[in-house]
């Protein structure tokens, strides 16, 4: 029963990430390029929902590791002429670094605490952002030339902005990450997180260090939303402190609200569902962020378990 | 306005990447290959569309509201009068929500989607940043109506211009004479502490130095303060003017407690207009502000010598005498940047004209028309005034005025020439490959 789980899980992954391939063939290039976007921060949502649903950590915070990846990666390429493989490394450990600070500090608090806390260290990135603008551009944000964001492999060159390449690389980024979340999930390491989310007594009475595991979710978390963060600003070539903003905190809970917290798959299905959202009911009216929460409002009220969450709980259990 | 496409659409698919599916794709072009000829009929005097990259919601949505009335009045009055090259003229309108990543999306979706022969129309610095690679990898040029200093920085990309509006650092430079010569050469400046702010913390000093004058003091407030007097000790006694371009709802408790500090002895105060858009000068608070001087791009207020083409301009947008909407006294416009849609769309216009532009194939060649204008004569088509443009730069220069607040109205005390605002260029989009 097991095995015919197992097969099922990775099947559909499998499956998943396939039919993502193909629709870079047939998608109309508008959504081509919308989906190089969503997957990239879908990614961001994977690693929100890492901490969130399976350690039951609310953080309010996670823009700052999105924009240390971004700018991790934008800065070195724009003052330090960088190449993207180098960037794209800087960015994510940025973000790793900062994850173990943060998690290192914020871990001495938990519940609405771990949330405020994480929500000001996050504040104070912004404003550091703003306050050395005459390196970051501050609020109006910076460039990355199109000449700077080619992948070379020997004398191969991989223009990172056509729309194919920047589509296979989100898609690339995505299932990497899939299948590590997948991988975690599935882990011993997967398993202490969500023990430590149902009940964190009982497990640091079974001989877990339950603080040492959280960190390692931070920094794992954080390491992966960074990752997303580096992308965007290769894949798209604008690094700017809206990233930072709260509302980029607030969006990956939002997306992995609605895709469903704790299942691998959910934080693609809530993000492109809010994605598309917003560009469908946008052409029809200025109120569509009244449109956006009148559809989370009806998704809390009668399926808090957000989409995948509840097709889990009532049809296919065997979901991760 | 906009023709929403279906996501399925097949017609709008790219053939080159569907090799894949070369079959398929053959079947619907022959399902659909009537309404391609009909399509490839009609393409000459198809209109030309214009994404209109607007602020609908989101923090500018004051100005976007203007923004949308001019470009509507513009292009009626352009198709009225025969369109663009004998096209008429259809704005595609895009919410962006003043936020840069939407920004870049919407550029995507005119390019991809609504398949628009041009984006126009933005305002807010971030977006336009925000958006210009999307514009440059989709090779779409992209006039933008935003004074910032950002596309003469040549930090862009060669598809982004500013033809119709003065960037902040010429406005800044051209303020800087008669400062120094009618209102003092002891300068204390208080700006907001971020972007907006710093192009006037880092411009005004030199440009006021240049005239024998000084800035003794600068003053950055954090764009989350709500409350300012706690500053105002930091302003030094000696100031003879004080700077300001506070901008957003805290604008008038600046200026109240700016008030109550000084009483009746203050020094002479001088402001840009960014401060005030979309806001009555004469609302509760704002007294203290009668007898200051302000930069203004184009009078709010009809003023007494206003030319046949501005009083003409005024009409169409539907702006009173006071700069606030027909009808409506408290709908106040943005004078001082709103002119500049309508300005961007007769260029736009002329440099279409120009290139013999058909269709999306001629882009690059509207793009080197663009380049190659020089000036604007004032007139119907540019009613705020003569401009130059720098094809290299990609920006327009133009005439500045200075206002005096006097009995609850602005009135234009001087009007600087267009070189005040003249600055060497700080690159050549030119030399960028189409």
């Amino acid at each position: 029963m097991k095995d015919v789980s197992l097969a099922k899980t990775y099947a559909l992954h499998i499956g998943i990430i396939a039919l993502l391939f193909v629709l870079n063939f047939v998608l109309p290039d508008y959504h081509q390029g919308l989906f190089a976007r969503i997957m990239t921060l879908a990614v961001f949502a994977m690693g929100y929902n890492l901490l969130f649903g399976y350690v039951g950590l609310l953080s309010l915070g996670h823009a700052m590791f999105f924009s240390a990846g971004l700018y991790g990666a934008g800065l070195t390429v724009y003052h330090l002429g960088w190449g993207v493989p180098e960037a794209f490394v800087a960015g994510v450990a940025c973000g790793a670094l900062l994850a173990l600070v943060i998690g290192l500090l914020a871990l001495r608090t938990s519940g609405v605490a771990f949330m405020i806390v994480t929500m000001m260290f996050a504040q104070v990135f912004y404003l550091l952002i703003l306050y050395f603008a005459a390196w970051t551009g501050g609020d109006q944000g910076l460039v990355i030339q199109q000449t700077s964001r080619a992948l070379n492999f020997g004398s191969t060159s991989f223009d990172l902005t056509n729309p194919t390449v920047r589509y296979m690389s989100a898609l690339a980024l995505f299932s990497v990450v899939l299948f590590i979340t997948l991988a975690v999930v599935r882990s011993r390491f997967g398993r202490v997180l969500v023990a430590i989310r149902e009940n964190e007594e009982r497990t640091r009475m079974l001989g877990y260090d339950t603080v040492a595991n959280k960190l390692a979710a931070v920094v794992l978390s954080g390491t992966i939303c960074a990752a997303p963060g580096a992308a965007y600003a290769l894949l798209f070539g604008y690094i700017g402190s809206s990233f930072a903003s709260v509302q980029y905190s607030i969006l990956p809970l939002l997306w992995v609200l609605l895709g469903g917290a704790a299942t691998t798959l959910g934080p693609l299905i809530g993000t492109l569902f809010m994605y598309y959202v917003t560009d469908i009911t946008s052409g029809f009216t200025s109120a569509y962020l009244l449109i956006v929460g009148v559809a989370l409002i009806l998704l809390v009220l009668f399926a808090p378990k957000g989409i995948l969450g509840s097709i889990r709980q009532r049809w296919l259990g065997w979901l991760p | 306005m906009a023709d929403k496409n279906g996501f399925f659409d097949l017609s709008k698919t790219t053939l080159s990447r569907r090799t894949a599916l070369k079959g398929m794709a053959a079947g619907a072009g022959l399902a659909l290959a009537p309404g391609f000829v009909r399509y490839s009929q009609a393409q000459s005097s198809a209109p030309i569309k214009i994404g209109f990259q607007l602020h609908r919601t989101g923090i500018g949505a004051a100005y976007g509201r203007w923004y949308e009335r001019t470009s509507a009045a513009a292009v009626k009055a352009i198709n009225d009068a025969g369109g663009i090259g004998g096209r008429k003229v259809e704005l595609v309108i895009e919410d962006d929500g003043t936020d840069p990543a939407r920004g870049a999306e919407v550029v995507g979706k005119f390019a991809k989607q609504h398949k628009t022969d041009i984006v126009f129309g933005t305002l807010f610095s971030h977006v336009v940043i925000g958006s210009a690679p999307a514009a440059g990898e989709n090779k779409i040029p992209y006039f933008v109506v935003s004074e910032g200093h950002h596309v003469a920085s040549t930090k862009l990309n060669r598809y982004v211009f500013q033809p119709g509006i003065t960037d902040v650092k010429s406005q800044i430079k051209s303020m800087a004479p008669w400062i120094a010569a009618n209102a003092g050469k002891k300068v204390t400046q208080i700006f907001p502490d971020f972007a907006f702010g710093y192009d006037h913390r880092d411009y005004l000093p030199p440009a006021l130095k240049a005239q024998g004058a000084d800035v003794i003091a600068q003053i950055a407030i954090p764009p989350t303060e709500s409350s300012f007097t706690k500053y105002f000790p930091q302003i030094p006694a000696e100031t003879e003017v004080i700077y300001h371009v506070m901008v957003g709802p805290a604008v008038l408790t600046f200026v109240k407690e700016l008030g109550e500090f000084y009483g009746s002895q203050r020094p002479q105060l001088f402001g840009f207009m960014d401060s005030l858009e979309a806001v009555d000068i004469n609302s509760p608070g704002l007294e203290f502000l009668d007898g200051s001087h302000f930069w203004e791009g184009s009078p709010r207020y009809a003023q007494p010598d206003d030319s046949a083409a501005q009083k003409a301009y005024r009409a169409a947008v539907g702006i009173d005498d006071n700069g606030a909407a027909v009808g409506d006294p408290k709908d106040v416009s943005t004078a001082s940047h709103m002119f500049g849609c309508w300005e961007t769309l007769y260029v736009v216009k002329k440099a279409m004209e120009d290139a013999g532009y058909k269709g999306p194939e001629d882009r690059a060649k509207l793009v080197e028309a663009t380049e190659k204008l020089k000036e604007f004569a004032e007139g119907p088509e540019h009613p705020q005034g003569p401009k130059i443009f720098n094809g290299k730069i990609h920006q327009c220069f133009g005439i500045q005025n200075i206002s005096k607040v006097e009995g609850g109205k602005l009135k234009v005390v001087h009007k600087t020439k267009i070189e005040d605002g003249l600055y060497e260029p700080e690159g050549d989009y030119t030399t960028q490959a189409l």
